[in-house]
């Protein structure tokens, strides 16, 4: 088994996640139902010519590919492999948009080739001139983590480095449809936070996660990325036996995870599956929650191991991350577990390096 | 002594490369050729096109773009697939279970999860139909607004795992033009780790206002039955299909006593990394992807019996994979043909049904033919087949090539290797 | 004519997203394409539809944008050649 590090790691999201000087500390919880990322200076990160055709997803994910980059002093890598769960939303609702009401007449084309899916893989492949695989996948909230799994898989065939992503961007029309669904919470709602917040939907954002992985261990590396499953669909009573079986396939058990991530995000109605582990499986162990940071978004949980990592690193947890306060036995091992909805079910284990 | 050290690891490294081609037992298709494996093979061996005027979509650009529809409505799929008349199933997934189903009854599954099974689905489009038909109503009809989630991409896959009862390793690619080919990829990567037992790979798209809208901005439609290598080519046709095959690992072919289709023995994917959607003049990716399922496949490229190009008969797309073929192939290019004057470009799906089309090529030991071509593209010379043909097939290499510099090549061979 | 140039010029940096840029950065004889303001091939597209939307003038080989598209002037000289 190779090992696989994460050399470097770029975020950018509703936090002001690129500034280096920020601290987790000082993340701040969001209190709106929509909220989009807080916009770096793009035009340091990204060359004229190339940016005027980009919307925010390609720019924020061109930016935290670069960081990450830079991070890992890879300029090259053997893989480019991104997640995003709906994809270039800006570009396909401008293109739809335009479809309907100009009757089909007048379109241009640069909406249409910027709204596919692998826009972002390919965008950031043209800016590094990067002719190696580069792959896209779009399935929903598991998005980033089957990248996660080829990206492990790339490294065991025996590549030695691979940027790794999650993206996914706001689109005002999409938006709509989810709030129409329930599926955004109302602003009265989040006065106190999403745990108090008792009620259905959670907060919408966007955001772009990317993480420079190689084979060998670096002065900057963050941590090691042990195993990552997804499980599609799977009922409450299943889910903690998954999780002790993930942990068994890695010769792990419940008590040698010394910090659980888990990806609530304030909807009352698929908490269960969260508070199973809170209450039972993990109730010994040091909990922590992200997503009142981050907000929701397909790829969120890309922010969540951003975090995570950024922890396993510095040794230290931000008090605003806590769910539980446990006595600190060194953090060496971290779980973070995630699901969207009841389905999109997914592991992710990292260990200090 | 060093040099014994150096002969048994070389020896070891062979053994690793040469480990067998991992095994195709099922395949399922639909398009505007056939309904199923069978109609699809009969029109390629009497050439009939399915290439005609738009019926089933209201734009207007129905009466000159031609496309490459099937025939069935939404109804009418529905009612086949006894899907309750309340689901909110997009085009593209009602295509995706058609195809889904065939390959699986074809593979002689019979209990899904006997073994550790995924599925890996590829759209481009995924539920744009239906947010295209929508798109103003939906905001107050509340009847409508179950379609909603149905336009994600991996919405299709979804309904395909709950239908087939696959819970664990479900997952959708999207890569453009060549995203079921990465699909067939992953799943022979994951066969191969040992991480999955047998995977269902393939993909599916239905045509839509967005796409035709889409390609004719970028004026490359043709009006007219399109013609792949030919030096009057001037663009594609677009289509819509559905197809899947089921990879199954060594150790459960052996325990079923499987029948084995043919297997995938080589698979690349490189990036042209030249222009958004334009491929680069000398077709680097094309040719990088080429030389790397090769050499995955241990295969020099003597061994290819078989190319079916990607041929979209766009202008660029054929001149670029012509220099491609030439840069791998040198003087020997083999016998080559692209079926998008069969089908239409069906986008996501293209490799997955080009993957049946190299699958049913090897087990009849026949080359379809290139339909339109008359006169060879006159800086490259290169002529494909233009008449059925029979002959021994043994390595058959299949391209495809999308937006965003993606080009990905998959080999199917007769034997494991 | 010198109205043209100007509008052209206006259009170019909206509908192309040159927000960098404003019409005194554009020379009436500067190439639009390749070395000059690096415009490529989607730009020569988005230019088409500007003819056919704004002035009534349909090109349907996209060819020929490669010569009418030299610059401002080679613009605005095929539209007064060609609008009824």
């Amino acid at each position: 088994m190779k090992t696989c590090y994460i050399n470097g790691m770029g975020c950018v999201s509703a936090q002001e996640s690129t500034n280096f000087e920020t601290l987790l500390d000082l993340f701040k919880e969001l209190k709106e139902p929509v909220v989009k990322v807080h916009k770096p200076t793009y035009k340091a990160y990204i060359k004229p010519a190339m940016i005027r055709r980009m919307a925010s997803g390609v720019k924020n994910s061109v930016v935290a590919a670069n960081i990450a980059l830079k991070e890992a002093d890879l300029s090259n890598p053997d893989a480019i492999i991104t997640g995003t769960g709906m994809g270039c939303l800006i570009d396909s609702e401008k293109f739809l948009k335009k479809l309907i009401e100009n009757k089909e007449a007048f379109l241009t084309p640069t909406s249409f080739i910027q709204s596919t899916h692998n826009t972002v893989g390919g965008q950031i492949a043209l800016a590094l001139k990067c002719n190696a695989y580069n792959m896209t996948y779009v399935h929903n909230a598991t998005s980033f983590e089957i990248a996660l799994i080829d990206a492990l898989l790339m490294i065991q065939e025996g590549e030695e480095s691979v940027l790794v992503g999650g993206v996914d961007e706001l689109g005002d029309y999409t938006t709509e449809l989810y709030r129409l669904l329930g599926q955004i919470k109302e602003e009265k709602s989040l006065s106190n936070g999403i745990l108090k917040s008792n009620s259905i939907g959670t907060v919408f954002s966007e955001g772009a996660s990317f993480f420079a992985l190689g084979n060998k261990k670096s002065k900057n590396s963050y941590a090691k990325l042990i195993d990552v499953q997804i499980i599609d669909t799977c009922t409450q009573e299943e889910i903690a036996k998954k999780a002790t079986s993930f942990l068994a396939t890695n010769n792990l058990t419940v008590a040698e995870i010394d910090v659980v991530v888990l990806g609530i995000n304030g909807d009352k109605d698929f908490q269960d599956f969260y508070s199973g582990f809170q209450q039972t499986l993990f109730k010994n162990t040091q909990q922590l929650y992200y997503k009142h940071l981050s907000g929701e978004y397909n790829t969120a949980s890309a922010f969540g191991l951003w975090m995570a990592a950024n922890i396993c690193k510095t040794k230290s947890i931000p008090a605003v991350t806590k769910l539980n306060n446990k006595p600190e036995n060194g953090i060496k091992k971290v779980l973070l577990y995630n699901q969207f909805r009841g389905e999109n079910h997914s592991f992710t284990l990292i260990e200090s390096c | 002594m060093s040099l014994l050290i150096l002969w048994l690891s070389l020896l070891w490294i062979t053994e690793i490369r040469m480990s067998k081609g991992v095994a195709i037992t099922g395949m399922g298709i639909i398009s505007a050729i056939g309904n199923n494996v069978e109609e699809n093979y009969n029109s390629l061996i009497q050439k009939n096109d399915g290439i005609s005027q738009i019926k089933k979509i209201d734009t207007v650009h129905a009466s000159h773009i031609k496309v490459g529809e099937i025939n069935y409505s939404d109804n009418e799929l529905i009612s086949l697939l006894k899907i309750p008349e309340n689901n909110n199933y997009s085009r593209t997934a009602l295509l995706a279970e058609m195809a889904c189903k065939e390959a699986v009854k074809n593979a002689n599954i019979t209990n899904i999860n006997e073994c550790r099974t995924g599925i890996i689905s590829a759209t481009s489009v995924g539920g744009m139909d239906k947010t295209e038909q929508y798109y103003e109503s939906i905001l107050t009809n509340a009847a409508q607004q179950k379609y909603i989630e149905a336009h994600n991409a991996g919405d299709a896959t979804k309904k395909l795992a709950r239908s087939l009862g696959i819970k664990d390793f479900v997952t959708t690619i999207s890569t453009a033009c060549s995203s079921s080919a990465n699909a067939i990829m992953l799943g022979a990567r994951l066969i191969k780790a040992g991480k999955l037992d047998r995977v269902i790979v393939g993909g599916a798209d239905c045509l839509s206002k967005f796409t035709i809208n889409g390609f004719n901005t970028l004026m490359i439609l043709s009006e007219e039955n399109c013609k792949p290598f030919d030096a009057s080519r001037n663009g594609l046709n677009l289509g819509e299909a559905a197809a899947y095959l089921v990879l199954e690992s060594e150790a459960i072919v052996e325990k079923s006593k499987k029948k084995v289709l043919a297997y995938v023995t080589g698979y690349a994917n490189a990036n042209d990394a030249f222009h958004q959607t334009a491929s680069s003049e000398e077709g680097i990716g094309a040719t990088l992807a080429m030389e790397k399922a090769l050499s995955v496949a241990s295969l020099m490229p003597k061994d290819i019996d078989y190319i079916n190009a990607h041929g979209t008969a766009t202008p660029n797309n054929d001149m670029s994979e012509s220099r491609a073929l030439i840069n791998v192939f040198k003087e020997e290019i083999p016998s080559f043909s692209s079926t998008k004057a069969y089908t239409g470009h069906t986008l996501a799906a293209a490799a997955a049904i080009e993957a049946v089309y190299s699958v049913l090529a090897i087990q009849n030991n026949v080359v379809f033919p290139n339909l339109n071509f008359k006169e060879a593209i006159p800086t490259t010379n290169l002529i494909p087949v233009v008449e059925v043909i029979q002959k021994q097939l043994h390595h058959v290499l299949s391209n495809s090539f999308g937006f965003g510099g993606n080009c990905s090549t998959i080999i199917f061979s007769k034997t494991a290797l | 004519m010198e109205n043209l140039k100007i509008e052209l010029k206006e259009k170019i940096i909206e509908n192309l997203n040159l927000e960098d840029l404003s019409i005194d950065d554009i020379q009436d004889d500067d190439t639009l394409f390749g070395d000059g303001l690096g415009l490529d091939s989607i730009d020569a597209l988005e230019l088409i539809v500007i003819l056919d939307k704004d002035y009534g003038i349909k090109i349907s080989d996209p060819k020929k944008g490669k010569t009418i598209f030299e610059s401002i002037n080679s613009m605005a000289q095929f539209i007064m050649d060609n609008r009824n």
